[in-house]
C-alpha cells in the first residue's frame, strides 16, 4: 500500500504557477484555474487575458467596488491593472487563434495520452451542452495545460488513452497538471515530470493504467 | 444633415419584421441592450432568430424576449449558466432550437458577414461534434473546417457614448460582441448613455465608425446588474 500525499488545491494551482514565466500571456479558465492567479511567484510579471475582451486583468475588487461592466469569463467581477487594455470578442479570440497567447489552463473531464481533450459536454443526454471558449482555448494557445484531479472520485483515471466524453480538441494538450503528478503529453504517450512524495512510478502507471515514459 | 439619433427605441425598432435575425450584444449581463430587447418585445416581431453569448439570464432582457414564445432558434455558445431557467424549460421542452457554437467562432462568424467574406476555414472545433458535417481542409499540416458568416438583420447593441453619425465608444467589457455585431447586420441599433456633439469623441478612440450604425438612441444611465454566476451563500 502506498503512501502518498494528494496536492490540495492550493498546492496544485502553486506548482502550475511555479512554471508560468516571467512576462507570460495567460489564460485562466473557469474554476480552479482560476487559483493559479493567487500563487504566481513574485518578481514574475504575467499578462492575464479574459476571453470577454481583456488584458492586464486584475483581481477582484474590494466589496461595495463591484463594477459589472468589468466581469471576467465566469461573469465574477474583477479589476484592470495599470497598462490593461479592453477589445472586442473578434480580437479577443484572434489573441487565441493566431497563437499570440502562451498559456492556457482549463480543467478536463479527460485527457487522453497524446493530449486529446473532453472539458465541455458530459454527453448525458439531458445535460445542456454550453462550450463557451473552451474549444478555441484549448487549440489556440501555444501551450494548454490541464489541471485537475488525476483520479475521477469514483477512482478511474482522467487520463486514458482515448476520451470517451465528447471532445474539446484533438492533440492540444501538453502537460497534465493533477493531485498526485504532473505529465506531459506527447505524440507517443505520457511523459512523466513529477510526483508527489510517496508515489512511485510504477504506482502511478498501475492508477493510469497506462505506460509513463521516464522523466 | 445626418442624424441617427432616434428619438425612442420604438422609432428605431420600426421596420423590424419577423423572421428576422437579431444579434443581441452582450456578454454575461455586460453589454446587454436591455431597453432594445424591452423594445422588441412591445414590438411584437416573431419567428426570431437569436444570436448572444448565452441565452438569457433571470426573468428580464433576453430571458423576457424568449419567454414570449417569438424565438424560434438561439445561436449561441453558452446557454447554461447558474440563471437560465428560462432558456433551460424551453430547451427541454423542445420549444426552441439551439445552434452551439464555439464562442470564437460565434465572434469570427459574425466579423466575416460584416467584412464580407463568404466563408472561412477555422481549426476551431475540428474533430469535435460542432463541426457538424462541414467540409475539413488540411492547410500547411493542420486541419481546419469550413465556417459560414451570421448575418443579422438588426443587430441590438449596448454602448457607453456615440454622435449623431452613429460614431460609437463602450465602456470596459461591455464592449465584447458590439463592434463585430454593428458591422454584421442591415440595420444596427446602438443605446447610449451620453450622445457627443458631433467631433466632440475623439476620433483616435472612437471604437465603432458610424458607417456600421444606424440608429443611436440614448437611455438613462443605470449599472449593469450582476447575473450569470452563483453568488455567493
Amino acid at each position: 500500500m502506498s503512501n502518498y500525499t494528494r496536492r490540495t488545491k492550493d498546492e496544485l494551482a502553486k506548482r502550475v504557477a511555479q512554471d508560468i514565466f516571467d512576462g507570460a500571456v495567460v489564460n485562466l479558465g473557469i474554476g480552479q484555474p482560476t487559483l493559479v492567479a493567487n500563487h504566481l511567484p513574485a518578481g514574475r510579471e504575467v499578462i492575464l487575458h479574459s476571453e470577454n475582451g481583456i488584458l492586464g486583468m486584475g483581481p477582484a475588487p474590494a466589496a461595495g467596488e463591484e463594477d459589472y461592466d468589468l466581469i471576467n469569463a465566469g461573469k465574477q467581477p474583477v479589476t484592470l491593472l495599470p497598462g490593461g487594455a479592453y477589445f472586442h470578442h473578434a480580437d479577443s479570440f484572434a489573441m487565441m487563434r493566431g497563437g499570440h497567447l502562451d498559456i492556457c489552463v482549463l480543467g478536463a473531464f479527460q485527457v487522453s495520452a497524446t493530449g486529446d481533450l473532453a472539458n465541455w459536454h458530459t454527453g448525458e443526454k439531458d445535460a445542456i451542452p454550453a462550450v463557451g471558449g473552451a474549444m478555441d482555448l484549448a487549440i489556440g494557445a501555444k501551450q494548454t495545460w490541464v489541471m485537475m484531479d488525476l483520479l475521477t472520485k469514483k477512482g478511474e483515471s482522467k487520463l486514458v488513452e482515448k476520451c470517451t466524453y465528447p471532445l474539446t480538441g484533438i492533440g492540444c494538450v501538453k502537460r497534465v497538471y493533477s493531485d498526485i503528478a504532473t505529465l506531459e503529453c506527447t505524440p507517443q504517450g505520457l511523459k512523466l515530470i513529477d510526483l508527489v512524495e510517496g508515489l512511485t512510478h510504477a504506482e502511478l502507471e498501475k492508477l493510469v493504467g497506462l505506460p509513463i515514459a521516464a522523466a | 444633415m445626418i442624424d441617427k439619433i432616434a428619438a425612442s427605441v420604438a422609432d428605431a425598432m420600426a421596420g423590424v419584421r419577423d423572421g428576422a435575425t437579431v444579434l443581441i450584444g452582450g456578454f454575461g449581463t455586460a453589454g446587454i441592450p436591455n431597453e432594445l430587447i424591452d423594445g422588441l418585445i412591445a414590438h411584437g416581431a416573431k419567428d426570431l432568430t437569436v444570436v448572444n453569448n448565452n441565452a438569457g439570464n433571470g426573468d428580464t432582457g433576453l430571458a423576457a424576449l424568449l419567454k414570449t414564445g417569438r424565438v424560434r432558434k438561439i445561436i449561441c455558445s453558452f446557454p447554461r449558466q447558474a440563471d437560465s431557467y428560462v432558456f433551460d424549460e424551453l430547451y427541454r421542452s423542445g420549444k426552441l432550437e439551439l445552434e452551439l457554437v464555439p464562442q470564437g467562432n460565434l465572434a469570427e462568424r459574425i466579423r466575416a458577414a460584416g467584412a464580407g467574406v463568404g466563408a472561412f476555414f477555422c481549426p476551431t472545433g475540428f474533430g469535435t461534434q460542432l463541426s457538424g458535417d462541414r467540409e475539413v481542409r488540411e492547410i500547411n499540416g493542420k486541419k481546419y473546417v469550413l465556417e459560414f458568416p451570421i448575418h443579422g438583420d438588426v443587430a441590438l447593441i449596448k454602448a457607453e457614448c456615440g454622435d449623431r453619425w452613429g460614431n460609437l465608444i463602450y465602456r470596459k467589457a461591455a464592449r465584447n460582441f458590439g463592434p463585430v455585431m454593428a458591422m454584421a447586420s442591415k440595420k444596427t441599433i446602438a443605446t447610449v448613455h451620453e450622445i457627443a456633439e458631433l467631433g466632440t469623441l475623439d476620433p483616435e478612440s472612437i471604437v465603432t465608425p458610424g458607417i456600421f450604425v444606424h440608429h443611436v438612441v440614448k437611455i438613462d444611465r443605470v449599472a449593469t446588474q450582476a447575473g450569470g454566476f452563483k453568488k455567493a451563500a
